[in-house]
């Protein structure tokens, strides 16, 4: 157990910050202040401006020396944002600091009780109290020191993953990058031009993707899901379930004594495949065989055999030959890798824009996504580039694009937020079609145009310039001519304030994100919170955008929040340089919250045992008695033994029920009743 | 027990990952509710004794709030389910001794539940408010 000094006469300070207005502007701090003096155990309270500046947090660490002070209480903001900064500054003093104690008088009082001074006042005294009563009670804590592994993972091989993924391997450390698609490269590989630059998305993506295929830092690991995920910072336990490929590499083919064999990405056994069903990739616009690679830069060049679409005739193999390539009767295989951070780039789907109706997405023909309208307009795509309408294959004239297609939704169908690059690529797609169909006219239907990038607003007004309509105005509904297929654009023209029924040959929806399929699965497993829309959440959204609450897990890309490209590889290069810290820091402090065994009070009964969901805790003989005994490196600190435990024997550090007691009648039986 | 002057005094056992973050995001919101709430962190649920609930019955508590993560959600894995399991035992213990089990509350709020954590708080100070000064009070001490 941790050193507890008997018999210690506790001297606490009190530190009451104003936080300029934030907290002075409902609370009364020099009443608190005043207050805290009166309560016992108190030799000194002092309030400054703002106690996490330098002159605040000198004022702690000087009060310590001068007053040996045993337990330091800072009235502020939440815990959750400055305790390891007065931590800091309680350690600067001479003292534990596991010996501070923080009440929050900022979020859960002065933010949410601004038209209540009084009663705020009273709470903020309460809650000094009630700290004051812990920090009586606190004791010296020794932070456990934990090796860190040298290996990172990657969870999601799209240009966030990829960047991610290629930065931790040039910083010198062992990169596994997990993909489940069988190919890296992500959305970004539907992707036809990248605004404002028009670079071509491939042009630009798969050098990046060979370069991260070539880094011998890196382990690709695609066609592969995260399964389970044991241990903490510095050691995850990562079990990967490789899915059963049916076709085997020539580093495979070496490992089975095949020589010279192995796929070499010939495409013999694609000729001969007899089943044939739409290609996810092309977003079913075009077919794809039941062996298959997504599309011809896939990294790395291996093909695939769908299990679910295979009849298992065998003409493959037999087209693969010598190569021995295909193995129809290939297995999943799990396999674990220790890594010591993770970065989690898990992406976004489309939103499933049929849920609104009225713009009859899948009722009617000439109605597409974006995501569509790119590969329609790829010139690697299912039509070789060319803009076509789908009902007839005639070459659209008027082509109406709706922005904020499910996105600024309030009506519970759609998404409350901006998906934040539908704007600038509607403009894109504007300037495409003008560049290659002569006559065009592009209607865009825009709420406001959010083009708030680098060189993002120039490129607004070019297209502008080029020839876009803008109608500033939602799209009410959409109606089918049932003979000529064009469509009735219904909306209201809201800077001429009268409505509009435009008939257009060619619709295209700016559909909303929504996090990617896996993202909740991959977020339970790793035990990352997400937002209320699904996003994974950050651990601060302004100071920590790339963490989370989970030590050791970090954030890139969209997973996080909508974000455009440029955002998104940023977010990545964080990530990685968070990910890369503890790794070569080599080893990681773990907050001190263990559970620890009294010996005296255990009566050996056992019944902690399956309380805790790590295995932490055993049985053992001890001095011919069975006590528990804790495996401190297993132990998380939640305390589910110590709540459960009839005895009373488990201590949990820093969380001890006789500080807890305290806590409670402090606040229920001290002060004014 | 008519007195006009009566506060109710609440007590919140709250998880450090969900409710307490929760509640800090209602704060950044500034979204407003009553103060008769009093909040002592803990890492999970799961930590809660049933015995600290009745100490605070005992105590003079009007009203408990228990509040973690969503079940599937906790960061410790299963502590909200075992600590959810305790509140139902604690809530037949309750009504055994007398208590109305409505004095206590268990929810559950996420680190980004701002809002609910608002109504949360609103409907259970409403909730102790109807229920009046609880009966153990003049025992306490």
């Amino acid at each position: 157990m941790a050193e507890v000094k008997k018999n210690e006469e506790p001297r606490i300070g009190v530190f009451v910050c104003h936080c300029g207005t934030n907290i002075a502007g409902s609370i009364d701090v020099k009443a608190v202040m005043e207050y805290a003096r009166t309560l016992p155990n108190v030799i000194v309270a002092d309030d400054y401006q703002y106690m996490c500046s330098t002159p605040g947090q000198n004022k702690i660490a000087e009060a310590i020396a001068e007053q040996k002070l045993t337990g330091v209480v800072v009235a502020a903001c939440s815990p959750r944002l400055h305790e390891p900064t007065f931590r800091n500054a309680t350690k600067a003093g001479g003292l534990n600091p596991f010996r501070f104690e923080m009440a929050n008088i900022r979020e859960q009082n002065s933010w949410v009780h601004m038209h209540q001074p009084e009663e705020a006042t009273a709470k903020a005294k309460d809650a000094v109290r009630i700290a004051v009563a812990k920090a009586s009670l606190l004791e010296d804590l020794v932070p456990k020191s934990v090796p860190v592994e040298k290996a990172a993972m990657v969870v999601g091989g799209g240009v966030g993953g990829m960047q991610a993924a290629l930065d931790l391997a040039n910083a010198g450390i062992k990169t596994y990058l997990v993909e489940k698609s069988p190919t890296i490269g992500g959305r970004m590989s539907q992707l036809d031009k990248t605004f404002p630059t028009l670079d071509c998305s491939q042009c630009i993506l798969t050098p990046k993707m060979v370069d991260v295929y070539r880094n011998e830092g890196i382990e690709l690991l695609t066609y592969t899901e995260v399964e389970a995920v044991e241990g903490y910072i510095g050691n995850f336990d990562v079990t990967l379930r490789k899915k059963a490929r049916g076709v085997i590499t020539p580093a495979e083919a070496e490992a089975r004594g095949i020589v010279g064999g192995g796929c070499t990405g010939c495409g013999d056994c694609v000729d001969v495949c007899p089943v044939i069903k739409p290609n996810p990739f092309e977003l079913g616009m075009a077919p794809r065989k039941a062996v298959y690679i997504y599309h011809p830069q896939v990294s790395p060049l291996i093909y695939t055999v769908d299990f679910d679409a295979c009849v298992k005739c065998g003409l493959c193999v037999e087209a693969c030959g010598e190569k021995k390539a295909i193995d129809l009767e290939m297995k999943d295989e799990l396999m674990t890798v220790k890594v010591g951070t993770v970065v989690l780039a898990t992406g976004y789907d489309i939103f499933p824009i049929e849920k609104k109706f009225e713009w009859g997405y899948k009722n009617y023909d000439n109605v597409i996504t974006s995501l569509e309208f790119e590969r329609l307009i790829c010139a690697s795509g299912p039509t070789g580039g060319h803009l076509i309408r789908p009902s007839d294959g005639a070459t659209p004239k008027r082509v109406a694009f709706v922005l904020c297609a499910g996105s600024r939704d309030n009506t519970g169908v759609g998404k409350p937020y901006c998906s934040r690059f539908c704007c600038m690529y509607s403009l894109k797609h504007a300037h495409q079609i003008i560049e290659k169909i002569p006559g065009v006219v592009p209607y865009i239907f825009y709420m406001d145009i959010r083009s708030f990038g680098k060189m993002y607003e120039e490129f607004y007004y070019r297209i502008q310039d080029e020839g876009a309509k803008f109608i500033r105005g939602r799209v009410a509904n959409i109606l089918e001519d049932p003979v000529t297929k064009n469509l009735h654009v219904n909306a209201e023209d809201t800077l001429l304030g009268r409505p509009i029924d435009m008939e257009v040959d060619l619709v295209v929806l700016a559909a909303a994100i929504e996090p990617s399929a896996e993202t909740e699965k991959t977020r339970r497993l790793f035990g990352v919170s997400c937002s209320q829309d699904g996003w994974l959440l950050e651990a601060h959204p302004k100071l920590n955008p790339c963490g989370t609450t989970t030590a050791g897990v970090y954030l890139a890309g969209v997973c996080q929040g909508p974000k455009d490209i440029p955002d998104t590889v940023a977010q990545a290069e964080g990530a990685a340089s968070a990910a890369s810290i503890p790794i070569h820091r080599g080893e990681v402090e773990l907050e001190p919250y263990f559970a620890q065994c009294m010996e005296e009070k255990c009566a050996g009964c056992g019944l902690c045992v399956n309380q805790c969901p790590y295995g932490a805790l055993a049985l053992v003989e001890k001095d011919g008695r069975t006590v528990m005994q804790v495996t401190e490196a297993k132990c998380k600190g939640c305390g589910t033994c110590g709540g459960f435990c009839p005895g009373g024997a488990i201590w949990m550090q820093h969380f001890a029920t006789p500080q807890i007691v305290a806590q409670i009648d402090a606040f229920l039986l001290g002060g004014e009743q | 027990m008519a007195d006009e002057n009566w506060k109710p005094k609440i007590i919140a056992i709250i998880c450090n990952w969900c409710s307490y973050a929760g509640a800090d995001l209602a704060g950044g919101a500034r979204i407003q509710y009553p103060p008769d709430i009093r909040a002592i962190r803990v890492m999970c649920t799961g930590r809660i004794d049933p015995l600290f609930i009745l100490k605070a019955f005992q105590d003079g508590a009007d009203g408990v709030l228990v509040s973690g993560c969503h079940f599937g959600d906790c960061h410790y894995l299963e502590g909200n389910f075992k600590a959810a399991k305790r509140m139902f035992l604690l809530k037949s213990v309750l009504k055994n001794i007398g208590l109305d089990d409505k004095r206590l509350r268990m929810t559950f709020v996420s680190a980004s539940e701002g809002a609910k954590w608002g109504s949360v708080m609103t409907d259970v100070i409403k909730t102790i408010n109807e229920l009046g000064p609880s009966p153990l009070k003049e025992f306490a001490r």
